[in-house]
Formats: structure tokens, sequence, C-alpha cells
């Protein structure tokens, strides 16, 4: 009996696909080399030539340092240049070096304003010479990331909209529907313990919280090494790989 | 005599003086003799120098000046101010003293450049009037001679001059006082016959009916542009900046400018650039001819593709550079480049985007945070002297317990740089409180000596 359904299943999912256009154009995607994680992407992985989202919790929502950084290791696994567009400049490059993205690769856009930011984003991804191109935004409209998908998906480029904004009061705008294809929120939890004082790799909360053609769900990860990957870790202390990391959610 | 340096000034000698009189105040002096066409020459040369950095419309304003049409050109300097300030250094680089100024018209800055007393002046727009009223009449452009009968009379300012009826004035002067004034005030046009290098390469249209319209212009920009790209490869150029002057109805021109990194004799790539610029032009009343000149070219030989066969080539962004550039200015389009300093905000320079690239990255294992602050922020700390990191902290108000920290990292600042970094030391530590949250924070001072800093503590970055 299940089996049917299965296949019918595959058969709408193809003919939804077939509906959303790209027709015959094989998806590529980037994965993250985790299979828990892979598994809920459609595709197994992260999909190029699509406009992702990534935005901090809490206090990150603001200062945007994680979501920085988990932009920055997924733009560090792609080929190519990236285009790094910002409204107001506080990187800090050494830090993007550390999760694998050289100062070389990178091109930093300081747009005046929002507006300017979304154009160069678009500009970027039109080009299709690029790996990735990630952009600081705080209000992301549906038509905005409209533009900003259709142009990804004309090049292959992916394209990361890294969601941050000025006071914590106006986070609430991440609720707000856009057309991108998976919306991820990244919040900092303690870090690993060690067996001596000091802070060992930093862990965060990676929660998928939209997912075109997928499920919503959480996973807690160790932040990227020097070649831009993340990591699943084991909240055993004898060491036996947790087996099923990703907690379900109701989808939101 | 003609003309004075500072030194001749200071021993009193003033401009207008005969030379006998100033040889008899100053023993020994050195006269040279006035050379008006080498003058000329060298104004030329300036004017083309100007030409090629900062704006398409410049032309020599004999005997000592340049007018500089900067509209449209100013956000590639980084706005109005910077420009000026920044075209005033250079001068002084190459010794020659400047004055500059920015103003709605070239009568009012031709004044304010004069006679403001201040190295560079930007008037803002609309307050040319205000900023003439308080200026000499001498600083209108008038003949000598006027200027010496309007003395007479008891005209010393220009505001003076302006509120009176202009009948009885242009029937004793002629219609010179009045044109001037409406120059200065903008109310009169003043066009700027810009100045054009002799091996320009240069194309232009004449249209026997005015044209308007956007589209109609960017069929024409490819047009030239097409003709300019092969007059560049019959002289084995390419462009690095691309002048398109429109000439209106009305004797007026607007003009737009382009730059690229690197040469370019593409001619899809120089219209797509030139094209997104139409929007900022105001055909007015409609344009009759368009020129359009390679204000900057470079040699640029034909090179040969890499195979695809031997290793997949990474695409070039050069074209991706160039829109970007144009469009936001090149100041902000920059690539993060390694510098040997300890120091964490001098450890990372600008570079231009497409500056030659090299695999070298920042050396050291000490994790580094993402996002650092413009400048270090004082903290409120408890924290056990001389090498433990704060037991907790306040930053924006908020107190957080120090759960785990890594640290110091002691840094030394660079005493070759200034006096009082000779023995000034920050400790850094990475720390994190009960939420989970990193910071990176540092002590001035080593925790022992006070001759090695202030011992406040300050947060400088935020980590992930």
């Amino acid at each position: 009996m299940p089996k049917p359904v299965v296949s019918s299943i595959a058969e709408l999912r193809e003919r939804i696909q077939r509906l959303e256009g790209g027709a015959g154009r094989a998806r590529k995607v980037l994965p993250f080399g985790l299979p828990q994680i892979d598994r809920r992407l459609p595709g197994g992985g992260l999909a190029l030539g699509c406009l992702h989202e990534v935005a901090g919790g809490g206090n990150g929502a603001v200062d945007g340092a994680a979501a920085a950084l988990f932009a920055a290791g997924v733009a560090a696994r792609t080929r190519g240049k990236v285009l790094w567009c910002v409204t107001r400049q506080d990187l800090f490059a050494p830090a993007l070096a550390q999760a694998g993205l050289l100062p070389g690769r990178v091109i930093f856009v300081e747009a005046g304003d929002e507006k300017a930011l979304l154009a160069c984003m678009e500009e970027g991804l039109r080009h299709g010479g690029l790996g990735a191109v990630v952009g600081e935004v705080a209000r992301l409209s549906m038509t905005a990331s409209r533009r900003l998908q259709l142009a990804a998906e004309g090049s292959g480029t992916i394209g990361i909209a890294v969601r941050r904004w000025r006071r914590a009061t106006e986070v609430a705008d991440f609720g707000q529907p856009t057309a991108s294809v998976t919306r991820w929120r990244v919040s900092v939890l303690p870090s690993e313990p060690l067996p001596v004082p000091g802070v060992g790799r930093p862990r965060w909360l990676l929660e998928l919280i939209r997912c075109r053609a997928g499920e919503s769900a959480d996973f807690e990860v160790e932040s990227c090494d020097a070649q831009g990957r993340i990591a699943l870790f084991s909240e055993m202390a004898g060491g036996s790989p947790q087996t099923e990391s990703g907690r379900r959610r109701a989808s939101s | 005599m003609l003309a004075a340096d500072l030194a001749a000034l200071r021993a009193g000698l003033r401009v207008g003086m005969p030379a006998t009189k100033a040889q008899a105040l100053v023993p020994g002096l050195i006269v040279q003799d006035a050379d008006p066409y080498a003058d000329a020459e060298g104004l030329e040369r300036l004017a083309l120098w100007a030409l090629q950095r900062i704006s398409p419309i410049v032309a020599a304003d004999p005997p000592d000046g340049l007018v500089i049409d900067s509209t449209g050109a100013d956000h590639l300097h980084g706005g109005e101010v910077t420009m000026l300030t920044s075209m005033v250094q250079r001068f002084a680089a190459s010794g020659v003293e400047a004055r500059a100024a920015i103003a709605d018209s070239w009568g009012a800055a031709h004044a304010c450049a004069r006679f403001a007393g201040r190295p560079a002046v930007v008037i803002p727009p609309g307050e040319s009037e205000a900023a003439l009223r308080d200026l000499p009449i001498a600083a209108l452009r008038l003949d000598p001679g006027i200027v010496a009968d309007l003395h007479t009379l008891g005209f010393e300012r220009i505001g003076e001059l302006a509120s009176q009826p202009r009948a009885p004035l242009a029937l004793r002067f002629g219609p010179q006082v009045g044109r001037r004034l409406d120059q200065a005030m903008g109310i009169m046009a003043e066009p700027i016959d810009p100045i054009r290098a002799p091996d320009l390469v240069e194309v232009r249209r004449a249209f026997p009916e005015p044209i308007g319209a956007a589209e109609t212009i960017a069929r024409y920009t490819t047009k030239l542009v097409t003709a300019l790209c092969e007059e560049l490869e019959a002289r084995g150029l390419g462009a690095k900046r691309l002048d398109l002057l429109f000439h209106r109805v009305d004797n007026t021109r607007q003009a737009i400018r382009v730059g690229t990194a690197l040469p370019v004799r593409d001619a899809r790539r120089l219209s797509r650039l030139l094209c997104d610029q139409i929007e900022k032009v105001d055909p007015g009343f409609g344009i009759e001819v368009m020129t359009l000149a390679a204000t900057l070219a470079e040699p640029l030989a034909a090179k040969q593709a890499i195979s695809s066969l031997v290793e997949e080539p990474e695409a070039d962004v050069s074209d991706l550079v160039d829109t970007l550039a144009n469009r936001v200015g090149e100041h902000s389009l920059y690539r993060f480049a390694p510098v040997a300093s300890d120091v964490p905000e001098r450890s990372v320079a600008r570079v231009p985007a497409l500056a030659p690239e090299d695999e070298s990255t920042w050396h050291g294992d000490w994790p580094r945070p993402p996002r650092l602050l413009p400048r270090p922020e004082p903290i409120e700390t408890m924290a056990l002297l001389p090498d433990h990191p704060p037991v907790w902290f306040t930053w924006r108000g908020i107190r957080r317990r120090v759960r785990r920290a890594d640290g110091p990292e002691r840094l030394f600042e660079e005493w070759w740089k200034r006096d009082d970094e000779l023995s000034a030391v920050r400790d850094y530590f990475r720390v994190e409180d009960d939420g989970g949250e990193r910071f990176w924070i540092f002590r001035a001072g080593d925790g022992e000596d006070p001759e090695t800093g202030s011992h406040r503590w300050y947060l400088h970055g935020i980590f992930g």
C-alpha cells in the first residue's frame, strides 16, 4: 500500500517543479556534507541558483555575527569570487579567512542605502561569473526577493541574504514572506565544553525555518572550520553519535 | 611686477610694482621675465590633467584658473568636499598652491575660490547669492577700469551692487556689469567650452532633429561606442575612461563619465556602462550633438584565450566590477588585504577590487571576531589582576556573567607609529556569557605596570 503513495508524491513533486519553471534544468546543490542536514533539503543540499536567507537569533539579529560566519562558510565552499554587499562595513576580514573565505576572493561593495544594495546584489547574481553573492539587508520585500531569486535562477549563482536589523524591535520583520528558497536562523549556543578552562569550538542552534518543498527542522552544530564546513556534535560524553539530531518541528 | 611668490610678498613686494622699485627694496632680487605663452601652456597641461582625472568638462580659465563642471562626477570621488580637498592636496603635492571652490555657477565659484580666503570652499546649492553678497566687487570678473569707477561711486560689496536698479548701471557702464552679476547668480547660463587633448580618440554625431527620449539616446550611444571601439582598435588602445557629452539646444552641455579598472575595447560592455547612466541626463528641450571621447586610453593588445582543455579559467568579473564601480563609486568597491600588524584595526587594508591577487592571508591561530566595533567601547568589569579574565562585565547596560574565557592574548602596540604607543599593551580575552554569546574584550595595559595603559576594559568585537 505505501508504495503507490510514494510514487504519486514523487510524480506530484515533479509536476510542481515543472510548473515552477526551470523546466529541464537539473538544479545543482551545494551539500553541507552532513547527511542529517542534507536529507532535509530537497536535492540534498543548498540549491545553487537560488536565494537563501540567514538571520541571527536573539542579539545575533542585530550584530549578525554568527549569520555572517554561516554565510561565509557557505560562500567559501563555492567556486569563484564572492560579492559581499553591505551598507555599513563592520566585518573583520581575518574572521572570514578563518571560516575559509580568503581575502583574495571577496569583493566588498559598500552601497549607500538598501535600495542600492539590492540593485548591486541583483547585478552580481545576474552576472553569472561569481561563486556567491552575499548581501546584508534589513528589509527584504516580496518584490525585491523575487527579483533576486529570478536573477539567481538565470545564472546559477547562489544568493545569500543575511538579514540584519538596526534594532531588536524590528526583528518581527523576519516573519514577512519572501521568495527565498530556504530561511535559516543561527543562534549561538554555549561552546564545546573543554576539560580545561577556556572557550571551545563555538556551537550554534541552526534552525531551518522555511524550506521550499521541504520541512523545517533544527540542528545543533559546531561552527565553521577552516574550510567553511559545519559539523554536528554528539551530546554523549561516550561519543556515540546522535541518531537523529534534527528534531522535527511544527512547520512555521 | 606681474607675480610674486610668498617669500617676495613677505619682503614687502607687491604685484603691480615697477621692477626697479622692487630691486631697490630688496638687494640682489632675482627677477624673471614673464612668459605668458608658457603660462598658458602650463595651464592647459593642468586642464588636461584635470580632464583625465576629475570631470569630463574642464577648461582653462586664463590667466590663473581652471573651471571644472563637476556635475555627476563628484560621487566617483567620494562627494564634493572630499573631491575638492583631495584635488587641492594633489596640487599641493606637485608644488602648486591652489584654492578651489564649488558653487552653482561658474561666476560664483570663480569669486569664492579667489576671495573666500580658504583653500577649499563648497557652497551648497541655492546659497550662491548669500555667499557672494559680502565679497568685494573685484570678484565679479569686471574690467579693472569699471571696478575702479564703481569704487569711486562708493560700491564695495557685490550685495550693494546687486540691489541697485540695473538701468542706470547699464547706461553708465554698458551691459557688462549686469551680465557678470547674472552669470554669478546663475541667472544667465555660461557654457564651458571643454578642452580636448590633441590625440584624443573622439567620435561625434549631430542630429538633424533634436533627440530627447531615453531609448533614442541609448540607441545612438551604442552606435557611437561601436564607432569609437573601431577607432580604438585601429590604434591598439583600450578605453579606461569614457566621456559622453550632450550638447543641448539651449547651448548647455551635459556629460556622463564612466571608468573601467582595466583598459576595455568591448563595445557591448562599454555601451552597457554608459546606458546605465543615461537616466542622469536631463535632455531639456532636446539634444543636438553627442560626442563620445576616450579621455583616458591605454595600450591593449589582443591576448590568447586559455583553452578550456587545459584548465577551466576562473570567470572574469572585471565587467561586473566596472558596472558596480560606476554605480556606487570606485571607493566603495574594494577587497581586504592583510597587513603585517598586530593591532587588529590596522591589520586590514582596503585594496582595489581588481588589485593583483596573492594567496596571502592572516597568520595566527587565535580566533578573530567576524564583527569588529568601529572603535572599542568601554565596559565595566570586575577582574582579578594581573591576568585573569573578568568575572562579569556590563556592556550597553546589560550585565553578563562570564562563564568561560580564553586569554590573555597580549598585543604590543606599535611604538614606531606614535609616541604614546611606545609601551602600550593590550590583553585580549575571548569570553562567553551564560547564554553562549561570545565577545572579544581587552584591557589596556598588562595589569601591573601603569606605563602600559590605563587598565580600563573595552569590548572590541563580537564572535559568532
